[in-house]
């Protein structure tokens, strides 16, 4: 057991060096494409601040951006702020990237937590369930409706939802947090959820229909195994097989693939954020994008990095205590 | 005759392209003038005379979905085939017996599924000055990983078959093993995986566009039109968010349901179903 | 060259008259629907015209090479074809009609099946819970008894499949079956990739179990232990039974078998001269309305090109062929 944890903990290391070298190469290329980029973040900065700009107030603001060091000079000083937890500010809402990112981060987790836990839920039951008819009128039919959802624009369908379930029955509202014009601390638990529901549902019906797919695909293998022909001829009976081998074999690497996931489930969410007009790093980021806001967008694409990657390292870390082969060898 | 799976399916691969070559011409054919409304005729529900009724410039918003949708279209086909390229280029490189260059590639491929998607297009986008040429990259740029997994996991399946051993061993080139073994078995893998590209790529395409990076405001993407509708949506104009994008699923679905159905005829298991 | 002890005559005086067969199949066919190439469809028979019966306290061993159905039969028998698959033809268990419900009642009680190898075994389970099966309560107690008589460890009921030597897995496969005090085992190819004593010692544990009064189906192509073990012995050619004969017929040589092809399988053994058959079998897709043996076989005639020939009783056999004597 204890040469067990002191194997995880060496896999743990490592992937965390690995999360490290591939979170500074991220890095190195948001602020390569950048500072690439022939627009220019002064005039924007000025065209945000929305008054008329001195030459004065120009220069000095030129000076804030480092606009005649060379990149690399801009990069490193940018990094050594950046490890001293200081992201910039934004043009766009005039306050430290990190304030709005340490903000905007709670409202689009629990965006992103509830799609996620439901499309993987439901998914997950609904892939078991067409393994387990495979062939018959309800596999077909889901299957196809599956195939159908994962085809779909995710930001279409908050559009329909929207046009469903806030125009034409007026059960949610059309979009941000909480209702408008209220503090956020006055907002209750359940308004916040209210105003949750249609972004999750979106967010989640975007990979519900892959969880499902996929579910159903390694249920199936599972199905046609030797093993599970076998435990037919021992006359098990269908649940019982589902209960003790079929479980057993598709729950983990499940599981694993749903943490590998993150990255489709940030992209998603930039489009259903900007749809329900919902304040979190989604709708940040592409506001940050259209207008310019370097600082904003470079924070916003290193912590979505961060996220992703701590996201695969967990899979990862789980896919080796999926089999025994792997767990077994570390005693 | 009984109509089989396959012959089915070849029907339908004919008819997509044929549809697909359609739109792509119809889009190019409509007249600017077409597409500039009236504000008299501004906010109609569909009638005969608009199908999907007009958007709030009074644009027949029929017309501007069909040139959107061939506008999409064709930055995504443009997009989806660069990548395929580029997943070739990558793929085919596993070939090579060095393994610091396949570690290479190996954390290449892990550095661009680590950034969100729709993230680095925005980044790649706002880096080219936005406008066409920023998202056709960025879709270009996006998408060759998984298609290039495949190919290197083909490649190094095939790698490691008896045969190629052989070949190997009777003193064939490098090349000649690429030639004569690898590349016809890829090929088809790879076109499938291509026709997969195809919808993944008017998708990302018409999200990108629907959030503001992409096409100049006045060019119809179909993203462009969705996003408008957006604005209109709680004074009641249902048609202008329904109708675009109901276009723009049968599109993806069609394309997305042909290279299923073409990849299950290349796995010989499934193809028995 | 193998040498091999025939173990000691079945204590069962099986085959008396008037006993009825525990398990008799009659023109059972087993198809597929496939696609072939180019965009024609296709129906695939890896099983047609198949007929054997076996009697308590017996071993029938079902001889035939690799493509012709063998393993199909234990799961058109226990009733777990996969849903693709149609199945024609008569199954009779103890001289009733064993209809799918009759199956899924029998199986795994009455009849088990003892597969060839690991793989049959979940990878992420403990033996010892898999080998307990899936009804309560557990026959833990048992199992341990059986075990205790195999030799097999008890720290074996800790370990996964992938642990097991192949000796222990065999034992731990077979424990499952004797676990079900079933009266009819399915041993599919329980030989292959096994040292000659541990073949020998896996066939003579089986015959242990026939001479209690258990009926064994031996699916195998190791003709040698095969003919060495059993008491009768059914010659499958592509999937079509062509010769019943009992296991001492086959010993003694050509002359007392009755189908070319199973002749033509004697004279192939290394002790036999290693004459090989010219031709190959025909694949299992291939429609041929006669007997699929025609083309490689000596005696071939017009009338067995145009009509597969009925089985019939010989010598105290049975064959399927116009000119066997």
């Amino acid at each position: 057991m204890k040469n067990l944890l002191l194997r995880l903990s060496g896999r743990f290391f490592l992937q965390l060096l690995k999360m490290l070298a591939l979170l500074l190469a991220v890095s190195i290329i948001a602020f390569a494409l950048i500072s690439a980029s022939p627009i220019d973040p002064v005039q924007q900065y000025i065209l945000n601040l929305g008054t008329a700009v001195s030459p004065e107030q120009r220069a000095e603001i030129a000076e804030y951006w480092e606009q005649d060091t060379p990149p690399l000079t801009r990069y490193l000083s940018w990094l050594s702020h950046l490890l001293r937890g200081d992201l910039g500010e934004s043009s766009l809402y005039r306050r430290p990237v990190a304030e709005i990112i340490g903000e905007r981060f709670w409202n689009s987790i629990s965006l992103m937590l509830c799609a996620w836990l439901f499309a993987g839920l439901i998914g997950f039951s609904l892939g078991c369930l067409m393994a387990m008819n495979e062939g018959k009128w309800a596999d077909r039919f889901l299957k196809r409706l599956c195939y159908v959802l994962s085809a779909l624009p995710s930001f279409w369908l908050g559009l329909v939802l929207l046009l469903l379930f806030s125009v034409w029955l007026p059960i949610f509202p059309i979009g941000f947090s909480g209702p408008i014009g209220m503090l956020s601390e006055n907002i209750s638990f359940w308004q916040r959820l209210h105003h949750l529901f249609l972004p999750a549902l979106t967010l989640s019906l975007l990979s519900f229909g892959n969880v499902a797919l996929h579910t159903r695909e390694k249920l199936i293998d599972v199905l046609h195994s030797d093993y599970v022909l076998f435990a037919r001829a021992r006359a098990a009976g269908k649940w019982k097989i589902l209960q003790r081998h079929g479980l057993r074999n598709i729950l983990l690497p499940a599981l694993t693939l749903q943490f590998s996931s993150f990255a489709e489930l940030f992209g998603g969410s930039v489009l259903a954020e900007t749809v329900f007009s919902f304040p979190g790093l989604g709708s940040a980021v592409a506001a940050a994008g259209l207008n310019s806001d370097v600082p904003l967008l470079l924070g916003i694409s290193l912590f979505s990095a961060l996220f992703v990657s701590v996201g695969n390292m967990i899979a990862e870390l789980l896919y080796g205590l999926v089999d025994p082969r792997i767990r077994e060898a570390a005693r | 005759m009984k109509m089989n799976h396959r012959k089915l399916l070849l029907f339908c691969f004919a008819g997509s392209l044929l549809l697909l070559l359609v739109i792509c011409l119809l889009g190019l054919l409509i007249p600017e003038s077409a597409v500039s409304g009236s504000f008299l005729e501004a906010r109609q529900a569909p009638s005969w005379e608009h199908p999907f009724g007009t958007d709030a410039m009074g644009r027949d918003l029929f017309l501007r979905t069909l040139k959107g949708l061939s506008t999409s279209m064709m930055v995504g086909l443009a997009a989806s085939l660069i990548s395929a390229f580029i997943a070739l280029l990558v793929g085919v490189a596993t070939v090579l017996p060095s393994r610091l260059l396949d570690s290479c590639i190996r954390w290449i491929i892990d550095l661009f599924m680590s950034i969100p998607h729709t993230v680095l297009i925005i980044l790649i986008s706002f880096s080219l000055g936005r406008g066409l040429k920023g998202l056709l990259v960025g879709i270009a740029a996006t998408h060759w990983c998984s298609l290039a997994r495949l190919v290197r996991a083909e490649v190094l399946q095939l790698r490691n078959q008896h045969y190629v051993a052989v070949s190997r061993r009777l003193g064939k080139s490098g090349s000649w093993i690429l030639r004569h073994h690898l590349l016809p078995h890829l090929a088809p893998h790879f076109l499938v995986g291509m026709v997969l590209l195809f919808p993944h790529a008017i998708l990302h395409e018409a999200s990108v566009s629907f959030l503001g990076f992409g096409m100049p405001p006045e060019q119809p993407a179909i993203g462009m039109i969705l996003s408008e509708s957006l604005q209109y949506i709680s004074a009641g104009m249902w048609w202008s968010a329904l109708f675009p994008g109901l276009l723009l699923v049968l599109i993806v679905l069609l394309f997305d349901r042909l290279g299923e159905n073409l990849r299950k005829q290349l796995d010989p298991y499934s193809a028995q179903e | 060259m193998k040498k091999i002890e025939r173990a000691e005559e079945s204590a069962f005086p099986a085959r008396r008259e008037g006993t009825v067969p525990l398990l008799e199949i009659m023109d059972l066919s087993i198809s597929f629907r496939m696609y072939g190439e180019g965009l024609a469809q296709r129906v695939l028979e890896p099983i047609s015209n198949l007929y054997l019966r076996v009697y308590p306290g017996e071993i029938l061993a079902l001889i035939g090479s690799s493509g012709s159905g063998k393993s199909l039969l234990a799961a058109g028998i226990l009733g777990i074809l996969p849903p693709n698959a149609c199945q024609k033809g008569r199954l009779l268990y103890k001289g009733k009609d064993l209809n799918p419900e009759r199956q899924a009642a029998l199986r795994g009680r009455e009849i088990a099946l003892l597969p060839q190898s690991v793989s049959y075994l979940d990878p992420l389970m403990r033996v010892g819970a898999q080998v307990d099966g899936y009804r309560k309560p557990f026959p833990r107690e048992k199992r341990r008894s059986i075990w205790k008589r195999f030799g097999l460890p008890m720290q074996t009921e800790k370990m996964y499949p992938y642990q097991l030597s192949g000796g222990m897995s065999r034992r731990v496969l077979l424990s499952t079956a004797l676990l079900s005090e079933a009266e009819l085992l399915i041993a599919d190819e329980p030989t292959p990739g096994m040292s000659l004593e541990q073949s020998l010692e896996a066939l003579r544990t089986l015959r242990q179990e026939a001479d209690k009064g258990k009926a064994i189906i031996l699916i195998t192509h190791d003709i040698d232990l095969a003919a060495s073990f059993a008491d009768w012995m059914a010659f499958l050619y592509a999937g079509v039974t062509v010769e019943l004969a009992p296991a001492r017929d086959f010993r003694e040589g050509t002359q007392a078998l009755r189908h070319p092809y199973s002749q033509a399988l004697w004279r192939a053994l290394p002790q036999n001269g290693f004459q090989p058959i010219p031709g190959f079998q025909p694949y299992a897709g291939e429609e041929i309305p006669g007997c699929r043996f025609a083309d490689r076989c000596p005696y071939q005639t017009e009338l067995c090109r145009a009509a597969l020939p009925p089985i019939r009783s010989l010598r105290g056999g049975e064959v399927r062929c116009y000119h066997g004597t």
